[in-house]
């Protein structure tokens, strides 16, 4: 059995891979610089004396994906968990005035997305067992101006999460949402906000607990869970005159 | 591409503070990015900010945090060697090779600093006079220098880079990995000898006595003058052989004595630490020990990291935060250089809460490097301005009379004048530090103080 993690090299994907490499679990680490996620993997073995394997991960080599799937299976055997983490911000602006930019955001966050989890639904389905675990964005939960490309791919894909987990319930198949708020990354340094910041490790434990208490979803931290609901709650004629 | 934010920096003495842009890249090249992207203005990395003064500062510059740059890459069981990214901490190197077997053969007074500042401080512990510092177990460096370009370097490849990056106070470049190979131990029990010293003939007499002992230490009364003074307690020890363990609970009944102190959540308020508290803290430590010697197994964490126990026990000192001060004076016989230091302090009343004294051994790496043989004395003084500073000017006086230096990973205010007698060897490191940034992109507030930075006269 193992744990195989996409976007490996964000800091939450990295301490992910810690959380279930201390539960004995082989990982198996994807990210778009294949470099730095060997380094993630060399890291994760000699901490935990785990199996660890890395590889380079094109989100948008669509037709690769399957053969990416049957490799991770092939070294460090069937995916008990996939962890789906990967992800790019974009810039609005740029995707703005070109259009490739915008549509680059959409491949990766979208349709590399549910691409590489379609490849692994196609295995874990037929075998009845298996998670999946699809890192999504409260980004996604409300179209604002200052990131609507990012924001509507991360949407588009938790709501294909929902069908997919609606379609592999009945196989024993788990799918699990996550919807990070600000958690202390890269993305966040440096961010002025009244709002705490959480800490990557708590972040990772916390969706490994999700997904090993079998939950169907996830904002982390928790109170996001609100946030999130009053801003969805603001009635699109208000809303669309405020600047968020 | 990482962002930069203003923050205010301090090191643990939390005094000076000053502001600098930072950046916290998370992968190698990240660093080389933030590097290029400098905007002209000078950079330096920061760690754990556990070295005490302004090293690891720079006021209008560019501060890159390593603390993210913390993967482990390789590890070899059969000979103990790791290569580690340099936003390693101590403590997860312990506690990643101790199930192994494997211990450092030197670590510093606190877990909680990165290897990169390990190496760009050149640390030393309790086992000085076996095993030198902690870059006398490094095989190799790789450093981010001016240019941009990634040099491996260690002691047999590119030498003189390494030699000074070691203790080079990061003014060469950014430590991106640390090669350094690990000591085999048994566990993590250590077995320890408590021995009272009456006073600094004794503890000179106790120290000779001890040189087969691995790992030495020795908490001195800094307050006490007359016939008691230099009198403390001497920890000797070494790594217990297999099958000698102490008791399992130990760690944690530690852990509940000290619990209501464990953490110091706000600063303390400046009358806590006066010469009266200070007095009877050092009266009442040295009177628990019982005169001669105590025997124990203890475990390994309150023999070496007994204040790490207490997170932010700095902050016990106020607002205004603490000065360390840490010498070293050659051998001399009749140790007239030490008792001159002790009685400028003990004249002055000021005291030091906790003060340890240790003879080192014979390692000497040149360059900015602290240790040298002869006696080492560090001390906390609470910041009370400018008495402080009378005393410490007075203190570097003796010991740069004496041949000594003092330690500038603990260092806030050492004047130019003093370190270049301090540290005869300074011109020699600044023209290799030099040949490999010319620009001087690397600076620190120290650097800039000491005039060891590019341009800086």
């Amino acid at each position: 059995m193992s744990v195989l993690i996409l976007g490996a090299t964000s800091r939450i994907a990295q301490r992910l891979a810690h959380v279930y490499a201390a539960d004995g679990e082989s990982v198996f680490l994807g990210a778009r610089d294949g470099e730095d996620a060997a380094r993630v993997a060399a890291d994760v073995a000699i901490r935990h004396g785990v199996p660890t394997d890395a590889a380079a991960f094109d989100a948008t080599d669509f037709d690769g994906h399957p053969a990416f799937v049957a490799a991770v299976e092939e070294a460090l055997g069937p995916i008990d968990v996939a962890i789906v983490a990967f992800g790019d911000m974009g810039d609005q602006e740029a995707s703005q005035g070109d259009f490739a930019a915008a549509r680059r955001v959409l491949e990766v966050n979208f349709t590399g997305a549910a691409s590489i989890c379609e490849a692994l639904a196609a295995v874990m389905e037929p075998r009845g067992r298996g998670a999946i675990v699809g890192v999504g964005s409260v980004a996604g939960d409300r179209g604002r101006q200052s990131n609507y490309f990012y924001g509507s791919a991360k949407g588009g894909f938790a709501l294909y999460l929902q069908g997919l987990r609606n379609r592999l319930y009945k196989r024993g198949v788990q799918v699990l949402t996550v919807k990070p708020g600000f958690v202390d990354t890269r993305m966040t340094f440096g961010l002025q906000t009244g709002i705490p910041i959480a800490d990557p490790d708590d972040a990772a434990q916390a969706i490994h607990d999700a997904q090993r208490g079998g939950a169907d979803t996830l904002y982390y931290p928790r109170f996001w869970g609100g946030i999130m609901g009053v801003i969805k709650a603001i009635p699109e004629r208000v809303f669309k005159r405020l600047s968020l | 591409m990482d962002t930069w934010v203003k923050r205010e920096l301090h090191g643990w003495g939390r005094y000076p503070r000053l502001e600098a842009e930072v950046a916290r890249p998370e992968r190698l090249r990240d660093v080389q990015a933030a590097l290029a992207d400098r905007g002209g203005l000078p950079v330096l990395a920061h760690g754990l900010g556990r070295s005490y003064g302004d090293v690891a500062l720079l006021e209008n510059g560019r501060v890159i945090l390593t603390r993210r740059l913390d993967r482990m890459l390789e590890f070899d069981p059969a000979t103990g060697r790791v290569k580690a990214e340099a936003g390693v901490s101590i403590q997860e190197l312990v506690e990643t090779f101790l199930p192994h077997g494997f211990f450092p053969a030197v670590v510093p007074g606190t877990w909680f600093v990165t290897l990169g500042g390990a190496v760009a401080n050149d640390i030393h512990g309790k086992s000085h006079h076996v095993d030198g510092t902690f870059c006398d177990h490094i095989s190799q460096l790789e450093i981010l220098t001016a240019s941009g370009e990634i040099v491996a370097c260690g002691p047999d490849l590119e030498p003189e880079l390494f030699w000074a990056t070691v203790g080079g106070l990061g003014l060469t470049g950014v430590i991106l990995t640390v090669e350094l190979t690990l000591r085999p131990v048994a566990g993590p029990w250590i077995v320890q000898e408590a021995v009272r010293t009456e006073d600094l003939d004794d503890f000179f007499r106790v120290s000779a006595e001890s040189a087969d002992f691995s790992h030495t230490v020795t908490w001195i009364d800094c307050v006490t003058g007359g016939k008691g003074l230099g009198r403390g307690i001497m920890m000797r020890g070494r790594h217990a052989p297999p099958g000698v363990e102490g008791d399992p609970g130990m760690v944690g009944k530690a852990i509940d004595a000290l619990s209501p102190l464990m953490h110091v959540p706000v600063d303390g308020p400046s009358w806590l630490l006066n010469k009266a508290t200070i007095r009877l803290f050092n009266e009442a430590y040295f009177r628990k020990q019982p005169r001669g010697q105590v025997d124990s197994v203890i475990h390994y964490i309150p023999f070496f990291f007994p204040l790490d126990f207490v997170k932010d026990w700095n902050r016990i000192y106020g607002k205004r935060g603490f000065l360390q001060y840490q010498l070293v004076v050659p051998p001399d016989p009749d140790h007239r250089v030490m008792r001159e230091v002790l009685s400028a302090i003990t004249a002055t009343g000021m005291g030091s809460f906790l003060s340890v004294i240790k003879e080192f051994g014979d390692q000497v790496h040149g360059g900015l490097s602290f240790p040298r043989p002869g006696t080492t004395l560090a001390l906390d003084f609470a910041h009370s301005g400018q008495p402080l500073f009378d005393l410490c000017d007075r203190l570097d006086d003796i010991v740069s009379d004496a041949g000594g230096r003092v330690y500038l990973g603990k260092d806030a205010r050492l004047s130019r004048a003093h370190f270049r007698r301090q540290y005869p060897e300074w011109e020699a490191w600044k023209a290799v530090r030099d040949a490999w940034d010319p620009q001087g992109v690397f600076q620190s507030a120290m650097g800039q103080r000491l005039g060891l930075c590019g341009g800086s006269k």
